[in-house]
């Protein structure tokens, strides 16, 4: 059962102190995310879906609750640690697809491989397998600039994935894009779903959300109501 | 691993560097600046101190030279009115005494100097006479032009011979056979044995050895001239009994010039009345020389340490400048797994990579100027290959000093707020 459950969150609260006042962003979360499962995460903008997306990602610390990612309470972590786990578990993807706009697309792909300390040659290789599977073989050389937005998510998606890791959030990641190049991206996400990893996905829009499996609505820092296929 | 590593940031960091050609030219001005009169400093002081160690090779390391000197006046006056003839300077005897009972001497020259005009056939100038021993030759080493130099068969046959500076043989024997020819000098032949090269190096003022000399034995001086010098002076004469006007000592090693040197001072004090001599050491002129780098140094030295300073702050405030700009790439990285260490060595070669990049071009600039120095002043330079190493490790402290605190600013981002950054 423990094996599972590859994300467990017990009242997961988050205070920040805004001048005299406590804002509390998270009010006692608890969930959890399944491996294989594709979650599609909705609430209004303060509602605390961010700040949770980032307590996940071991972007940031929660104030209290705990907190175990592959079996791995994460919480009492150090930086470097965090940054591993980052490094070997997590894929993120952006709504304003962050890439690195000196690099080409091969070497933003290779990016978590370089800290992984990956061999030049193998990364290299790597890269490109990658960029094959997201319909970007063509485009190595290219700087993020010269692609589209589609692309470039998808030079974002390969990036999430070149690591293998079981988890990967994405936050908004349509939001930048027309319907048609939204509903590609989503379908792309979906497939990896189906390839075995645990995807997180932040959206306001219905129409996107329904692609997920499971959804789930927060609502002023706390969990206000989940659906799906129970899958 | 950390090999590829490291080359992959230094890659990244030329690659952004190179994006800002004009931003990282500027910013490493200061490093080319600092750099390059690091280089020049160096190479004019080396310049100096190699020329002042001819100089000394020239007058000879081992050597210690004594000369005559007029005494103060009020104390020798009563004597100069009296006689009308002042008796002064370094005698015969000294030189005896300097070359039998110190060990550590191996040579002596005695030298008597004065002037007489000469001639050959119409051409007429005056010569500075320099009475001497073949010894001369070997202490003073000066390049035989043709000819030969006086030797002890001259000396002992008291033979009226004499070797000429090439200036003089120039102005005197032109477009004639030189050697084999006589010169009239006084009132007397002179036979020119040999011509010898002018010193034409400052510094040369302390030996006896001007621009139209001429060498004749010690032996023929004293008989053909006699001890006594008239010298006539606007107005008035004078007569000088000078017996030798310098003496050139050769000492065994350089470690022992200076005891000796102070001993010869001692003895001549016991047998002077007045200090009618001077002493002194070629070596001391190294010592001089090396005094005198010393304040350029310092002096050059604090010029390129504040351009260097100011420097290593324009790189500093560009790096700030560039975190700031920044902030969303250092964002993305920490996301994607970068630890702090990993965003800190980033950009520590890219400073790096921009320090050493104005070094190079500094020592570019630094090895130019002392070309350019030397081509305006004729002032010797000499670049040594330590002061371009050593550029080289400054170039690469600065970029680490002055990058550690941008570096470290960019590693302390909270990645949230990075990746939110605009």
């Amino acid at each position: 059962m423990a094996d599972d459950d590859l994300i467990k969150l017990r009242d997961i609260r988050k205070v920040y102190q805004m001048g005299q006042e406590q804002v509390h962003a998270l009010a006692g979360v608890s969930a959890t995310f399944k491996r294989g499962s594709f979650w599609a995460v909705m609430g209004a903008s303060g509602s605390g879906k961010s700040t949770m997306m980032n307590l996940i990602g071991c972007l940031d610390r929660p104030t209290s609750g705990t907190y175990h990612l592959n079996g791995r309470n994460v919480g009492g972590l150090s930086d470097d640690e965090l940054s591993e786990i980052r490094l070997q578990n997590i894929g993120f993807i952006f709504q304003s697809f962050n890439l690195i706009p000196q690099l080409t697309v091969l070497e933003n792909i290779e990016l978590p491989m370089f800290y992984r300390g990956l061999s030049p040659r193998q990364s290299a290789r790597r890269a490109a397998e990658t960029a094959d599977l997201v319909g970007l073989g063509d485009r190595l050389r290219h700087r993020p600039t010269e692609l589209s937005g589609g692309q470039q998510q998808r030079v974002a998606i390969a990036r999430s994935l070149v690591n293998d890791p079981p988890l990967i959030l994405a936050d908004e990641p349509t939001g930048n894009l027309d319907t048609t190049t939204g509903a590609q991206i989503i379908e792309l996400l979906s497939r990896l779903n189906d390839e075995g990893k645990t995807i997180i996905m932040i959206t306001h829009e219905r129409d996107i959300a329904k692609h997920a499996r499971q959804s789930l609505q927060m609502r002023d820092g706390v969990i206000d109501g989940s659906g799906g296929d129970g899958q | 691993m950390t090999g590829a590593r490291f080359i992959f940031n230094i890659r990244l960091g030329l690659k952004d560097l190179m994006l800002h050609k004009g931003r990282s030219m500027l910013t490493s001005l200061g490093v080319v600046f600092g750099v390059g009169s690091v280089i020049a400093m160096l190479s004019v002081g080396e310049g100096a101190s190699e020329q002042a160690m001819n100089q000394i090779r020239k007058l000879g390391s081992n050597n210690i030279l004594l000369s005559s000197q007029k005494p103060a006046d009020d104390a020798g006056s009563k004597r100069i009115r009296r006689h009308s003839m002042s008796i002064y300077g370094l005698r015969y005897e000294d030189e005896r005494r300097i070359r039998e009972s110190y060990k550590h001497v191996t040579r002596t020259a005695p030298a008597k100097i004065f002037r007489k005009p000469a001639r050959l056939g119409e051409k007429k100038m005056p010569l500075r006479i320099v009475g001497t021993t073949p010894d001369w030759f070997d202490l003073v080493r000066r390049p035989l032009i043709a000819g030969r130099h006086l030797n002890e068969n001259d000396q002992n046959t008291h033979a009226a011979v004499c070797v000429l500076t090439e200036h003089g043989a120039r102005k005197l024997l032109a477009n004639e056979s030189t050697l084999g020819q006589s010169i009239i000098v006084g009132g007397d032949y002179f036979r020119v044995v040999g011509i010898i090269c002018s010193d034409d190096s400052e510094g040369a003022v302390q030996t006896p050895d001007m621009k139209t000399d001429v060498y004749m034995p010690l032996s023929v001086c004293r008989g053909v001239f006699g001890e006594a010098i008239y010298i006539r002076t606007s107005g008035s004469h004078l007569l000088e009994r000078v017996d030798l006007h310098k003496i050139i000592v050769e000492v065994d090693a350089m470690r022992h010039v200076e005891g000796t040197a102070t001993a010869i001072k001692a003895m001549l004090k016991r047998f002077h009345d007045e200090e009618d001599y001077h002493v002194s050491i070629p070596l001391a002129l190294l010592r001089q020389a090396e005094a005198s780098k010393r304040t350029f140094n310092i002096v050059l030295g604090s010029i390129a340490g504040i351009s260097l300073l100011v420097g290593g702050i324009g790189i500093m405030n560009i790096m700030l400048a560039s975190v700031t700009e920044r902030t969303r790439e250092i964002g993305i990285r920490r996301a994607v797994g970068a630890k702090r260490s990993q965003i800190v060595a980033q950009f520590l070669v890219e400073t790096v990579v921009l320090s050493v990049m104005g070094g190079l071009i500094g020592i570019l600039v630094g090895v130019m100027i002392p070309k350019l120095i030397t081509l305006l002043t004729e002032m010797p330079t000499i670049v040594p290959i330590y002061s371009i190493v050593l550029s080289v490790g400054i170039s690469m402290t600065i970029g680490i000093v002055f990058g550690l605190y941008p570096a470290i600013r960019a590693a302390q981002l909270d990645p949230i707020e990075a990746l939110r950054h605009e």
